[in-house]
């Protein structure tokens, strides 16, 4: 899977995008949250208030959990400051 | 037609390009969000975007796609810039060409609402101290927004 990181949590996290071998502590966007938090330091602090962080799955916003595979292209980020 | 683009844009030229030749357009409503010097009462000296590319053009889409459905357009152009913005310098444009002004006015007013919410641009501004900051949402802005969902 592909994971995209926009804004402060780019920022945070050093990082834009990486690979993430899909698992089944992956298989879906809430377990990958969760699997995120246990990542480290910097994982923990940025997604430890998931009211500040959007997610979308494929370029599409989403609302609930969603089943991910291995194609997937997973983006976080804040909530957008645009116009 | 949406444009993302680092460029900047010539507001009256695209308005130009919009109604040139053209004799059913009867209101064009233009909004321009410009790069202004203060945010949250603090000094400004620069702003740089960043965004989704991808996604950004698909957001932007479907909120055109919406305009259209909602009102009676000719036509509908949005402009959004990212990358670096000197003070003063446009952001952003939306051009919405009707028949009559009502439906041209609040097109207009509909896409810069949906748009501030949903398509995904982050805002990051340099203060007078050479420090970078991202902006935060606004709650003015996601109320505004929720104002045209009665309809929908």
């Amino acid at each position: 899977m592909k994971i995209l990181y926009f804004a402060w949590l780019k920022t945070k996290l050093q990082m834009t995008s990486e690979s993430v071998p899909w698992s089944e502590e992956c298989r879906d966007t809430d377990s990958l949250v969760r699997w995120m938090k246990t990542r480290g330091p910097s994982f923990a602090e940025v997604f430890s208030d998931l009211e500040v962080v959007r997610i979308a799955v494929n370029q599409e916003y989403i609302t609930g959990n969603t089943v991910l595979g291995k194609e997937d292209e997973v983006a976080f980020f804040p909530p957008v400051t645009g116009g | 037609m949406i444009r993302v683009q680092p460029d900047i844009f010539d507001i009256g030229k695209e308005i130009e390009v919009m109604t040139n030749g053209r004799t059913d357009i009867g209101a064009v409503v233009s909004f321009t969000g410009l790069v202004r010097d203060f945010n949250d009462g603090s000094k400004v000296t620069g702003l740089s975007l960043e965004h989704y590319p991808g996604m950004t053009e698909r957001e932007l889409a479907k909120i055109e796609e919406e305009a259209r459905a909602r009102w009676d357009l000719q036509d509908c152009l949005i402009i959004h810039r990212y990358g670096e913005m000197a003070l003063g310098e446009p952001i952003v444009l939306v051009i919405t060409a009707s028949p009559h002004r009502q439906d041209a006015f609040e097109a207009a007013h509909f896409l810069m609402d949906w748009l501030k919410t949903k398509a995904p641009f982050w805002k990051q501004e340099v203060n007078a101290r050479g420090e970078t900051n991202w902006v935060k949402e606004r709650e003015s802005d996601l109320k505004a927004a929720t104002r045209w969902k009665s309809d929908s």
